[in-house]
């Protein structure tokens, strides 16, 4: 089927209505997210209680707003750090790892290659357990030789940030080592000839040429890292980070603002696709 | 300048080796090693494989690996039957500013999270949710129908999360088919039937071996959605993982239990692999 080759009318317009199906079938589920969190009632269901801004704004029970919820507060700000965190390591790691393969041909890159690949066929809750159950055992080991008490191995934030980098830093790497691939050497070399040294070179032609590819990975890596559930699940200790705070208040049963706290994480989320989808046209 | 180069390669390999062997070698191994032991005592452990043992002999953790496994595939299949007419017309039908717009809307939802993804459906579901109303109100059911917490609504949660792993690469693919190609298919007398099996989907198959990889590696590591979206009865592996780890405390069984489920993963990743022809380096590379 090819719009250059005429088809029955019926078939077209089934195929235009399954498509605009699918989009509903996408749609739904946020629309109803997002409309709920106007609901002025207890529950985020039918019947429809009348508009209000209560969920967001609200200062008294029962209707306590986002913006004065302290315990969703804390845990956005969690989370937040943890993504900065990530993205700056899976950055960092990413552009490494893309000089390293594109620049470099040693014995057993290809090997090495496919290792870097691994993370993305892992089920994040086993590389969650796998990272818990080894960071224990050095803890552990610690403990029993010298006494000494490990904090950052124990589940924690700094657990969920490595768990989270385990496999954010692959993505990252493809990101940027898909930019470097389509970068002209020659650029560099000129650079060289006109007494570059090769740093100088890598510096102040290669980087920017690769920045767009690295802010779309910090983008992504953010994106990904506010978005985790399974690998933080298994890692988290006492300060949640969002995507956790609200499971645990999704299982007691809902109000409205969890609709409030879900409509502002669309709104930013989209606020940063369209940074960086902008960055990618410019780049 | 070789000395510089060896420096330089030198400087490069350490974040990598540091990466893959401190969070992702040695944890699978230790998790392994982990699963291996038995406790006797106190602090005692002893080499032995009674947690596989354990898992063999328990009918409820042999039918919830089955039962995870089987209706994995099931939602890969689903995910793949929906996605592929989309991405067909997305890449084939659409043109210029709609393509792009339209494919720009296949990725919106995807940017938010899974909780807020199943948060909608749960929703939707419930019995005093928007659909059990709407057919109440329609005259189909005249009291309000709960939809939730059973396995056809874990099987919608899996496939609405895993659509953009499966609509992506099928688009990138469909789109490198030129479309004089499916044009020659029809003028050498073919059907949209013979057209569809002997060019389209033979070119497709690297889009759709790789997005049925990842759609099942997500499906089968799922957590949230069976969790908020399954009853009683429909137990996925993860949960058995969370509880002995996080409830039970006993790190030996989960471990057994997380290194089953790696296998389970890697098994069907390497025979999806195998059977295409295709390698782990061309597909997510």
């Amino acid at each position: 089927m090819i719009p250059t080759i005429p088809q029955p009318r019926l078939l077209t317009a089934a195929y235009t209505a399954y498509v605009v199906t699918f989009f509903v079938f996408l749609a739904l589920p946020l629309v109803v997210v997002a409309v709920f969190a106007f609901n002025d009632s207890q529950f985020p269901s039918l019947p429809w209680e009348g508009f209000t801004w209560g969920w967001f704004f609200g200062e008294e029970r029962p209707v306590i707003g986002v913006f004065h919820e302290r315990p969703i507060l804390r845990a956005i700000g969690t989370s937040a750090f943890v993504a900065v965190c990530v993205s700056i390591l899976s950055v960092g790691v990413g552009l490494s790892n893309a000089f390293l393969f594109n620049r470099y041909r040693f014995p057993g890159q290809g090997i090495l290659y496919v290792f870097m690949l691994l993370p993305l066929v892992i089920p994040g809750i086993v590389l969650g357990i796998s990272i818990l159950v080894f960071s224990s055992r050095i803890a552990n080991g610690a403990w029993d030789i010298a006494e000494w008490d490990i904090e950052a191995l124990r589940p924690g934030l700094t657990l969920v940030i490595l768990g989270q980098f385990s496999f954010i830093a692959t993505i990252s790497t493809l990101v940027i080592a898909a930019r470097l691939q389509k970068f002209d050497r020659s650029l560099e070399e000129a650079a060289l000839n006109l007494g570059a040294s090769r740093l100088t070179a890598v510096r102040t032609v290669t980087l920017p040429y690769l920045a767009p590819a690295m802010i779309g990975a910090f983008v992504v890596a953010f994106l990904m890292s506010f978005e985790n559930f399974n690998t933080t699940l298994m890692l988290v200790g006492s300060d949640a980070p969002l995507t956790i705070a609200m499971f645990d208040r999704l299982k007691e049963g809902s109000t409205p603002l969890l609709n409030a706290v879900s409509l502002l994480l669309m709104l930013g989320s989209s606020l940063l696709a369209l940074v960086m989808i902008a960055f990618q046209r410019r780049g | 300048m070789k000395a510089e180069a060896r420096i330089g390669l030198i400087l490069l390999l350490t974040p990598l080796l540091l990466w893959l062997s401190l969070l992702i070698v040695i944890p699978h191994i230790d998790m392994f090693l982990v699963s291996l032991r038995e406790r006797v005592g106190v602090g005692e452990y002893r080499i032995s494989p009674a947690n596989y043992l354990t898992f063999l002999t328990e009918p409820l953790y042999l039918r919830t690996f089955a039962r995870t496994a089987i209706m994995a595939m099931l939602a890969t299949l689903i995910t793949l039957l929906i996605a592929f007419p989309v991405s067909y017309y997305i890449a084939k039908m659409a043109r210029g500013r709609t393509r792009s717009a339209l494919f720009l809307l296949c990725l919106v939802p995807f940017w938010v999270s899974e909780l807020v993804r199943t948060f909608g459906w749960m929703i939707l579901l419930r019995e005093t949710g928007l659909i059990s109303t709407l057919l109440q109100w329609a005259g189909l059911a005249d009291q309000p129908v709960e939809m939730l917490y059973n396995d056809a609504a874990i099987m919608v949660g899996l496939v609405y999360t895993s659509m953009l792993f499966m609509v992506v690469p099928l688009v990138t693919t469909l789109e490198s088919l030129p479309d004089e190609v499916i044009e020659a298919g029809y003028d050498l007398g073919g059907t949209n039937v013979s057209v569809m099996r002997e060019i389209v989907i033979p070119h497709a198959t690297p889009g759709i071996v790789s997005g049925c990889i990842v759609v099942f590696m997500l499906s089968l590591g799922n957590y949230l959605t069976p969790t908020m979206l399954g009853g009683k009865d429909s137990l996925w592996f993860t949960e058995l993982i969370y509880s002995q780890f996080i409830v039970r405390f006993n790190w030996e069984l989960g471990a057994a239990f997380g290194f089953l489920l790696l296998l389970l993963s890697s098994l069907i990743v390497w025979g999806m692999l195998r059977l295409t022809g295709h390698t782990l380096e061309r597909t997510m590379g």
